[in-house]
């Protein structure tokens, strides 16, 4: 079948790494539109339909953050956020603003386009709605009998680690902050205790994962939050 | 209307009190009626009692006076060493205050609680010692007899005709937490003084036999149970307040006395502590000063300023008042605070002189609503050179005597002019023009001058113009009128300018100490510097007192460092640093160390004391005066408040530019991390790219791209090194410490390691149990990352590296260990260091900068990290991290198990 080729947008200043980046993409068969600056990546994101951006947090005229907000306004698309390494603040603030993903640079080819087919997936998946079963490594899911099992065995969970799981099986390959899933597992008014977050997660390691200090599927994000990798 | 409620004002002043008295120590008092009834003996058997029951007593100062029995009790209690002072060529053997405040004893024990201290000790009383003793929180037990006592001495030295000079104020007896009344009956005691059990000074035996007659003794036994009696009474009064039984209305009533020029103001002041402390009310002590008593010899003056002290002393607020009329002024001083009882010595009747109204009786006539109390002032034995009044060497004494000259000239003047007059005008004329030179000369030089010229005036216009002229006859007896009026106008004109010019003085007095105020405030105000600040207050000091002055401030380290000025007090340093450790002024005219020719003011600011200001004086008896003092302490106080905006503006300053420097280093270091990271990131992907190329690249270029980006991502490694290390070292790390996991971190770290630790196999064995911990999570991923990757890289392939952890005292131990060669001997400290490796000039890749970064974080967590060799081979690296109290986590939902739902 021939679907019609993926549109991305890089918005990235640096002229090499928005070529690396093009060349890669162009190989998996996206359309690539390159911006420079934020104002530019906005009107392409306006007029190009993309079905994803990946984005440089550092911009000449303005912060990467600023472009996803106003993204967010008009458009739900996945957006690949490339950053420095010790900059978690920032990519926290980013991925709170909306960013689905992030890449921490340098990064090879390889990881890249992992990443954008994941989040392509994603995106192309997400009108399937009433999707009640799911399976993942040893791992079953009855959403509709709210049943856990692994390996056969029934998992007993508590409400919490039933609902924080839904969370993340429902954003899969994304990172989600601790403070996106205090406020969606836990309501607004928790949304400073992170530890609940992390010790919830560790129930759920505990509970699902073969060895729950090398997990497979609820991965850390050190600084950031967890991705779930199904 | 009664109200059962205590009133709130007087239980926060009772709890204040009672928040002090818990800093300071206890003071607990053995109270006698005299000598011999065994008070020394009944503190030491406490004291023994005290320290069986493991208190640490130390004996300060016992006085057994050679007596056995009193002797044997000291046995097994500490004594602390005398101080050993020589005074005029005499060893003189005393109290060693700063040995007792170094050995921090629990309870101490001082004799003789009215005793007054060998010269050049740091204060003349040793109640003093004992309230700086209880100031630093040590117990005390001490002694006194009823006749040491203030305010009782007049009445102890009336009924036995001995008078004692060493005495305690009331108020230290009053503020004793404890008094212990030690009471023998007279025969008892008179047989002991037989039995030779009482000690006597030698040299006094005889007045001192006297003194112990049973009339006296059953006198001052009666006077101590009374003032026991007082205390408890009090206490009583206190507890009934306490528990809001009292619905007694009381006022605030206080009580001012006034001392005069006159005899026996001492006697006053004593009868006025006891009123004051019998009534519980505030007191006030004024002098008024008047242009005549200004005159007053040096001594006489010096020994009102003495009798000021005593009632500041006993706790009175001392006022000197400058004024002309003393019962106007003290009318205006009891209005203006709400004095409702005036105290003052009663004057003798003077027969001779029936219009003459006596002080008091004008303070009634002034005011009616005042209550006057007189008090019955007594004629002590004259000591000879007390009151034997030097004239004072005034410097316009010689001056007078020169208007003298001038008046008798003008007199010779208005003689010359009436002369050629004498022909055309009339006497009674004539006689206005000697009027008019009067009330001239006494209007310019006062009233001395002007009584001389009308008596001359009196003298030349009879001698010269009254018939028969040129003789003093007169021959009508009318011109005695004119002398009259003439010799009147004198006295009256002089005496009002002489009051006149003498309120003038006075204002120009105290404009030039507010305007010296005025003009200090404003300078100081400018002040950036200490410097600058110790040149204002030398300047103004210098002006104002005629002194040289010294301002000590705290430096970083606590010492006290003196700002430098042209010209300095001589001060000594200790008793600056006395000063400043106990925020009270010591030196000149103080209770500490009087002997001082200089004063030292604590500066003490809102925030804290920042400082001494030492005072020489010229001439100390200046700052003596109660309202110099006060001056001095607001000057004090303007320079402290003037340190501290100076100190403040300093703080500022400093944050300023450490903010600043601190931005200026981080957006360096993002700068230096962008522009190094974005030509790799380009390098790592076009090398990536490469292979996407068309027509494929060839095996060996493939190799040759793959090469390349394994360089970048090297270099990117030292770059990252180097950068957190600039971090790191930079000291300003921020940590983003968080509740969590170990295991959490320690699974990053492991992902993020996956690619170095390929061919290695890895254990992580984590307890259950191990509690959260606070941490920088991506800062502590790149400890373990960095011990992994080491560990990785100096073991062979197929080498076991564990990831342990165990809780222990107060911190957890995190361990990774592996199985491969080990350290090299010698080398597990020398690996922190930064390029340091393992092996020299190994091909093995890695500038050593890894363990440098990992003991900085660590050490930033306020952990340890070190290096072992495993006994059975292999290294270990340790780190530990402290354990706090995590977060609690509310599990109330997690109590319900999620029951799945069957269709």
């Amino acid at each position: 079948m021939s679907a019609p080729s993926p549109v991305v947008i890089v918005v990235e200043d640096e002229p090499q790494i928005r070529r690396f980046v093009r060349m890669a993409l162009e190989s998996e068969g996206c359309e690539v539109f390159e911006a420079d600056t934020l104002k530019r990546g906005l009107i392409e994101a306006g007029t190009r339909k993309p079905d994803m951006v990946v984005l440089d947090l550092g911009l000449p005229d303005g912060s990467g953050v600023d472009f996803i907000r106003e993204l967010r306004t008009w458009s739900g698309i996945p957006v690949l956020v490339l950053s420095a390494r010790t900059a978690e603040a920032d990519k926290v603030d980013a991925l709170d603003a909306g960013a689905d993903d992030y890449l921490t640079k340098p990064f090879g080819v390889g990881e890249l386009l992992a990443r954008v087919r994941a989040q392509l997936r994603r995106h192309a998946r997400r009108g399937e709605d009433g999707q009640t079963a799911l399976q993942f490594g040893k791992i079953k899911l009855d959403m509709a009998r709210r049943l856990v099992e692994k390996d056969g065995q029934t998992v007993h969970l508590t409400p919490i680690e039933y609902r924080l799981l839904s969370y993340l099986i429902a954003n899969p390959d994304s990172v989600l902050t601790h403070r996106q899933l205090l406020r969606n597992v836990w309501g607004p008014s928790h949304s400073e205790d992170s530890h609940y977050v992390r010790i919830y997660m560790g129930h759920l390691r505990k509970k699902l994962e073969d060895d729950p200090s090398q997990p497979v599927h609820f991965v850390t994000e050190a600084g950031i939050g967890y991705r779930f990798i199904a | 209307m009664t109200d059962q409620r205590p009133d709130p004002d007087q239980l926060l002043e009772r709890i204040k009190e009672e928040d002090a008295r818990a800093k300071r120590g206890k003071l607990k008092i053995f109270f006698g009626a005299s000598a011999g009834v065994g008070k020394t003996y009944a503190m030491l058997a406490a004291a023994r009692q005290q320290q069986a029951l493991g208190v640490n007593v130390l004996v300060g100062i016992v006085e057994t006076h050679g007596r056995a029995e009193t002797e044997a009790m000291t046995a097994g209690l500490e004594r602390l060493p005398l101080r050993e002072t020589s005074y005029r060529g005499h060893m003189l053997h005393e109290f060693d205050l700063d040995g007792a405040l170094a050995c921090k004893p629990s309870l101490i024990l001082m004799d003789e609680l009215a005793h007054s201290n060998v010269a050049g000790s740091r204060h003349p009383k040793r109640w003093q010692d004992v309230e700086e003793l209880l100031a630093a929180g040590i117990d005390v037990y001490s002694t006194v007899n009823v006749q040491h006592l203030e305010t009782l001495n007049d009445i102890v030295g009336g009924i036995t005709g001995i008078r004692v000079w060493e005495t305690v104020p009331d108020r230290v007896f009053d503020a004793a937490d404890e008094v212990v009344l030690v009471d023998l009956p007279p025969d008892e005691l008179l047989q002991r003084l037989k039995e030779g059990k009482v000690y006597l000074p030698h040299q006094a035996e005889r007045a001192i036999r006297n003194f112990f007659r049973k009339g006296n003794l059953i006198a001052l036994r009666e006077l101590a149970l009374r003032r026991t009696a007082d205390r408890v009474d009090e206490e009583m009064l206190q507890y009934r307040r306490d528990q809001s039984v009292s619905s007694v209305w009381q006022t605030r009533e206080s009580l001012l006395v006034c001392i005069g020029p006159g005899r026996g103001n001492d006697k006053i002041i004593r009868n006025a502590a006891r009123l004051a402390g019998q009534l519980n009310v505030p007191w006030h002590a004024v002098y008024v000063e008047t242009a005549r008593l200004q005159r007053l010899p040096e001594t006489h003056r010096d020994q009102i300023l003495k009798t000021l002290r005593l009632a500041e002393e006993n706790g009175a607020l001392a006022s000197t008042l400058p004024g002309e009329d003393a019962a106007v002024q003290v009318v205006q001083y009891a209005r203006s605070h709400n004095l409702t009882k005036v105290m003052a010595g009663r004057d003798h009747p003077r027969p001779w002189r029936p219009w003459y109204r006596s002080f008091t009786d004008r303070i009634g006539q002034l005011a009616p609503d005042l209550d006057v109390i007189q008090v019955a002032r007594e004629e002590p034995e004259e000591k000879p050179g007390r009151w034997s009044a030097k004239p004072s060497q005034r410097e316009d004494e010689g001056v007078n005597w020169i208007t003298y000259g001038y008046s008798a000239a003008v007199c010779g003047l208005t003689t010359l002019l009436a002369w050629p007059l004498y022909t055309y005008f009339d006497l009674a004329n004539i006689v206005m023009l000697f009027l008019l030179a009067v009330v001239m000369v006494s209007i310019r030089w006062g009233r001395g001058p002007g009584v001389l010229a009308s008596f001359l005036s009196v003298a030349i216009f009879d001698f010269c113009f009254v018939p028969p002229r040129f003789s003093f006859a007169v021959s009508d007896v009318q011109y005695l009128m004119t002398f009259a009026v003439m010799l009147a106008v004198g006295l009256v004109t002089g005496q009002l300018t002489a009051g006149l010019r003498y309120q003038a003085q006075i204002a120009t007095q105290r404009e030039a100490r507010v305007r010296a105020l005025y003009e200090m405030a404003r300078d100081l105000s400018g002040a950036l510097m200490p410097e600058q600040i110790g040149e204002i207050c030398a300047r103004f000091l210098a002006i104002g007192f005629e002194a040289r002055a010294t301002i000590l401030i705290v430096d970083l380290s606590e010492q006290l460092v003196e700002i430098h000025t042209q010209s300095g007090a001589a001060y000594d340093r200790g008793i600056a640093q006395w000063a400043f450790d106990h925020s009270e002024a010591a030196g000149s005219g103080t209770d500490t160390l009087p002997a001082s020719p200089v004063l030292y003011l604590p500066l003490q600011a809102p925030m804290r004391t920042r400082g001494v200001l030492a005072i020489e004086a010229q001439n100390p008896h200046r700052l003596m005066a109660p309202e110099q003092r006060r001056l001095l302490d607001t000057f004090a106080r303007l320079i402290a408040i003037a340190l501290e905006r100076v100190h403040y503006v300093e703080v500022a300053q400093s944050t300023t530019v450490q903010m600043e420097s601190e931005r200026l280093r981080n957006s360096l270091l993002s700068a230096i991390s962008h522009d190094l990271r974005t030509p790799l990131t380009a390098l790592v992907g076009l090398a990536d790219s490469f292979s996407l190329t068309q027509p494929p690249p060839s095996g060996q270029q493939q190799e040759i791209t793959a090469a390349i980006r394994e360089e970048a991502l090297r270099m990117n490694a030292l770059v990252n090194n180097l950068l957190d290390m600039a971090r790191l070292q930079s000291g300003e790390v921020r940590l983003n410490l968080q509740w969590q996991p170990l295991e959490e971190v320690v699974g990053s770290a492991l992902k993020a390691m996956r690619l170095p630790l390929a061919r290695h196999r890895v254990r992580v064995q984590l307890p259950d149990d191990l509690p959260l911990l606070s941490f920088d999570a991506v800062l502590m991923e790149r400890v373990l990352s960095n011990l992994l990757e080491n560990a990785a890289k100096f073991t062979p392939v197929g080498s076991l590296i564990e990831i342990g952890a165990k809780a222990g005292q107060g911190e957890v131990e995190i361990s990774v260990t592996d199985d491969g060669p080990g350290l090299p001997e010698g080398a597990e400290e020398e690996i922190f260091k930064k390029f340091a490796r393992g092996q020299k000039e190994s091909a093995t890749p890695g500038v050593g900068l890894g363990l440098t970064i990992c003991r900085a974080i660590v050490e930033a967590h306020h952990g340890r990290i070190l290096a072992e060799n495993r006994p059975g081979g292999g290294a270990r690296f340790v780190f530990t991290l402290p354990l706090g109290t995590p977060p609690a986590v509310e599990e109330r939902e997690d109590m319900v198990t999620q029951e799945p739902i069957h269709s």
